[in-house]
């Protein structure tokens, strides 16, 4: 029971917040659960809706229990709410596991098959409950399932017109033939009929019909397209959950574009790789995880050295060793702040939505090429697995400010101290500027050497190029104001920002501060945006508050400072972020 | 590969970068380094055509002693460094060169997935039995019993890797081994190996005269082997199985197709992928 008159720390209901429905589907793997609900998204999609859905599964291939978690609304989303309104179960096998994921109130409807039993965890929750014969009509129907019986009672519910669900199921089904679109159809009408008799159907109904251009995508695929606009045209990599859709989007698509994706053997072959193909002028990336990027840190270490330009995209996942694999967590920020060996200033970003994931992957090529070192790209799984309905992402050209040089030049040095910290790169088919690109510590024409003077040189070439930089504003998204400020990143933007909109709604002004760059680190530009602030909570989803140590080591923070650090692979929800500022506000 | 990376003739000397090399006097790796250039030569490879990739120890200090592009990595991997800059820019000659530590034990793994990708470059693995630069530990292809080294009081007590025999089950296109102490023999050995489409392995023996000194009588043991190179599998398998490790020459050659995946682009404009996000 959620009741805001009783307990004033309650989060307001849909005030502030994108007007919005949270649909849950659970099911056994192989019911249909993960299919139904991208069907849901899609048609939402037709319909000129935006809205996100989420995978949750165990690390099983298959078997054990899926739930697809949608949230639809007629603004953009960026983030789940705990709270969910309808939850409909295809089968109850093992639903349990979902109780810390899904909070229900006596506002929700709880929607099975006839003759289920609802799990006590579930029941207990509250919410009405109704039974539909889910399977008993796809029996009736050749080539029905119960999960498109499932999907035409959704979408009745919450008022989804039929030509938008044709023109999903038609898209997805195109391969599959007319037999299986018309079984699905029949499935979905089916549902339709049914959920329209149940009397006294809540107002879940939301009208939208955005006529902009929207997009359908995930964040990983998000990445994979920020990757070849900022010009990436050679991927080496090795498969990892919960990375590897964007090598699986990267692989076809970089193809087309006249790039190649090599399958390595390993991460260290991987990031190697990269090594090779960027010393030949190609922009080059891969994309990993926790356990594939502490695999690569040896040789992120040798771009860095080396000044090869490489970007490495880490969908986080919880840690540490395996983890939680199918589980977001931010509690990678150490490794790629801390984890290379040496003085090896390089470059750490992260995408605060899933839209973003394009942008930041673009801008990590753009100035790992620009200022010849390695960049980290932080997404985590919530961001890359996540589908989002979106508007389509602005067309960015940056203009590149590398050094690369394809025609004889004289007096190369490669390695050759100047102001901006950035030398000439010659390309491996230029005359008369070859050079050995070294690990070893060299003088400016490349040549090893332990003299002291060498080492202080290029320590301070490779650390002033990247703080000479002027990073423009794509640094931080920076919104609002008011004397208490949340201080965040990455994934945990979406439900921050949204708290502060539940409390904007309130009348309570707090600042936003998401920080896009973390290395190297933007003092000035972070003491502008707090200026003012007494009171810093800083949020993110990481039990060893490692964004918070990181503040606390390179920035001088006005007034108090509180950390909210929860642990995955449970979701930080924007009713969390709000109810800590609450508590603390004293309100 | 009979390549288009030729130009009028430079003499050996000139593909030399002038750097003094870090090598003991009398390290085989001075006259290796001379196969190499002379095969350069032979090629008449234009140097900035030209990347050499190596990975850590004595051997892979080679490319700052070459005037063509370099890549001096990290341990263990230049087959990566080189696989990725070839499948990038294939029209460059891509070689890769290190030690027997570097490319069979902390490398094993790119070594077996480089024989078996097959991409268009040639590993020459100088091996001396020995690491050398950390003062004379037993690596992957040292005898048993050689009690030399304090890591390992009485020997390791563990059979020797055999390279090409890991080469050849690993399927790799080309199998050769040549020798530090026939220079000429080497050159043509590498001449061979560069020309040949694939992955070309080969296995240089190359005296450490610091740690091993007993290696300089090495020179009293090789000698050209007596058969043709074959192209059957089967045959090259036998004959690497039973060979006394000091036979030179070419003595595989296959004839898989390189990989190499086509760098062509399909699109006008980049939009065109982003068909498949609209809704």
């Amino acid at each position: 029971m959620n009741d805001s008159a009783s307990n004033p720390l309650a989060p307001p209901q849909s005030k502030g917040a994108p007007r919005s429905l949270s649909i849950a589907m659970l099911g056994s793997g192989g019911s249909g659960v993960m299919t139904a609900g991208q069907q849901l998204l899609d048609a939402a999609g037709q319909a000129g809706w935006y809205g996100m859905m989420t995978r949750s599964s165990g690390p099983q291939i298959r078997g054990g229990e899926a739930a697809a978690l949608l949230r639809l609304s007629p603004q953009p989303v960026e983030t789940h709410k705990g709270r969910f309104d309808i939850l409909l179960a295809i089968d109850w096998l093992n639903a349990d596991r979902f109780v810390g994921e899904i909070t229900l109130d006596s506002n929700s409807v709880v929607i099975g098959d006839v003759g289920g039993k609802v799990p006590e965890a579930i029941s207990a929750m509250g919410g009405r409950y109704m039974e539909l014969p889910l399977s008993e009509l796809a029996k009736g129907i050749s080539g029905g399932r119960p999960n498109m019986v499932a999907l035409g009672a959704l979408a009745q519910l919450i008022g989804l017109p039929l030509e938008a669900l044709e023109k999903g199921l038609t898209k997805s089904l195109a391969k599959k033939g007319e037999a299986a679109i018309e079984a699905s159809m029949a499935g979905v009408r089916a549902g339709i009929e049914q959920a329209s008799a149940i009397p006294d159907i809540p107002p879940f109904r939301i009208d939208a019909n955005s006529q902009r251009e929207r997009w359908s995508i995930t964040g990983n695929e998000a990445a994979g397209l920020g990757a070849i606009r900022g010009g990436v045209r050679f991927v080496a990599a090795y498969p990892i959950t919960p990375g590897t859709e964007v090598l699986e989007w990267l692989a076809p698509n970089l193809k087309k574009v006249g790039g190649v994706l090599v399958q390595a053997e390993d991460e260290l072959a991987s990031i190697n790789q990269l090594i090779g193909g960027s010393f030949g002028g190609t922009p080059s990336l891969t994309a990993t995880s926790g356990p594939g990027l502490a695999l690569m840190i040896e040789s992120i270490g040798l771009a860095v050295a080396s000044e090869t330009p490489v970007v490495i995209v880490d969908v986080m996942r919880g840690g540490p060793s395996t983890g939680i694999p199918t589980k977001s967590e931010q509690s990678d920020l150490n490794i790629a702040l801390y984890g290379l060996h040496g003085d090896a200033p390089h470059i750490v970003v992260a995408p605060m939505s899933i839209g973003d994931c394009l942008f930041t992957t673009q801008w990590a090529t753009h100035l790992a090429e620009t200022l010849q070192t390695a960049a980290i790209v932080l997404s985590d799984q919530s961001l890359g697995q996540t589908r989002a309905l979106i508007d389509r992402p602005a067309d960015i050209a940056f203009v590149s400010g590398g050094r690369k040089i394809t025609r004889q030049a004289e007096d190369f040095r490669r390695y050759v101290v100047n102001e901006s910290g950035v030398s000439p790169m010659s390309i491996p088919g230029t005359p008369g500027c070859q050079y050995t690109a070294d690990g070893l510590e060299h003088s400016p024409t490349g040549t090893p050497s332990s003299r002291a003077e060498d080492h202080i040189q290029q320590l301070n070439k490779r650390k002033r190029k990247l703080d000479r930089f002027d990073y423009g504003s794509h640094w931080a998204k920076v919104e609002g104001e008011g004397d208490i400020a949340v201080l965040t990143w990455g994934s945990s933007t979406g439900p921050v920002s949204e708290a502060i909109d539940m409390l904007a709604a309130e009348g309570r002004k707090v600042r936003l501060v998401s920080m896009r760059l973390l290395l190297p680190a933007q003092p000035e530009r972070l003491a502008a945006a707090l200026a003012g602030v007494t009171r810093t909570l800083v949020v993110e989803q990481c039990h060893g508050a490692q964004f918070y140590h990181y503040l606390r080591a390179h920035y001088d923070l006005p007034g108090e400072l509180r950390s909210m650090a929860v642990p995955g692979p449970l979701m930080i929800r924007p009713d969390d972020v709000y109810s800590e500022l609450k508590a603390w506000e004293h309100l | 590969m009979e390549n288009a990376n030729s130009c009028p003739s430079l003499k050996p000397n000139e593909y030399k970068s002038g750097t003094k090399p870090v090598w003991c006097p009398g390290c085989g790796d001075y006259s290796v380094l001379l196969s190499i250039t002379k095969a350069m030569s032979e090629l008449n490879l234009e140097p900035e055509n030209v990347a050499l990739v190596s990975g850590i120890g004595c051997s892979s200090r080679l490319p700052a002693y070459l005037n063509v592009y370099g890549f001096h990595a990290v341990h263990g991997r230049a087959l990566p460094v080189a696989t990725g800059l070839k499948v990038s820019r294939p029209d460059l000659t891509v070689l890769a060169a290190g030690g027997d530590g570097d490319g069979f034990s902390i490398g094993g793994n790119h070594f077996m997935h480089a024989c078996r990708r097959n991409v268009d470059m040639t590993y020459i693995v100088m091996d001396n039995q020995v690491y050398g630069m950390t003062k004379g530990q037993a690596s992957p292809t040292t005898d048993p019993d050689w009690d030399k080294s304090k890591l390992t009081p009485g020997g390791t007590k563990i059979n020797p890797y055999y390279p090409l025999v890991i080469a050849l089950a690993s399927g790799a296109n080309f199998i050769a081994r040549a020798s530090s102490t026939d220079p000429n023999g080497a050159a043509k050995v590498l001449v061979d190996a560069i020309r040949h489409p694939g992955f070309s392995f080969v296995h240089m023996l190359s005296p450490c005269v610091t740690f091993r000194p007993e290696q300089k009588e090495w020179k009293k043991m090789v000698r050209p082997a007596p058969v043709e190179p074959t192209t059957d599998a089967a045959v090259a398998a036998k004959r690497l199985m039973t060979d006394d490790n000091f036979f030179l020459g070419t003595l595989y050659k296959g004839n898989r197709p390189a990989y190499q995946p086509e760098l062509k682009s399909t699109v006008e404009h980049l939009s065109e992928l982003e068909q498949g996000f609209i809704l």
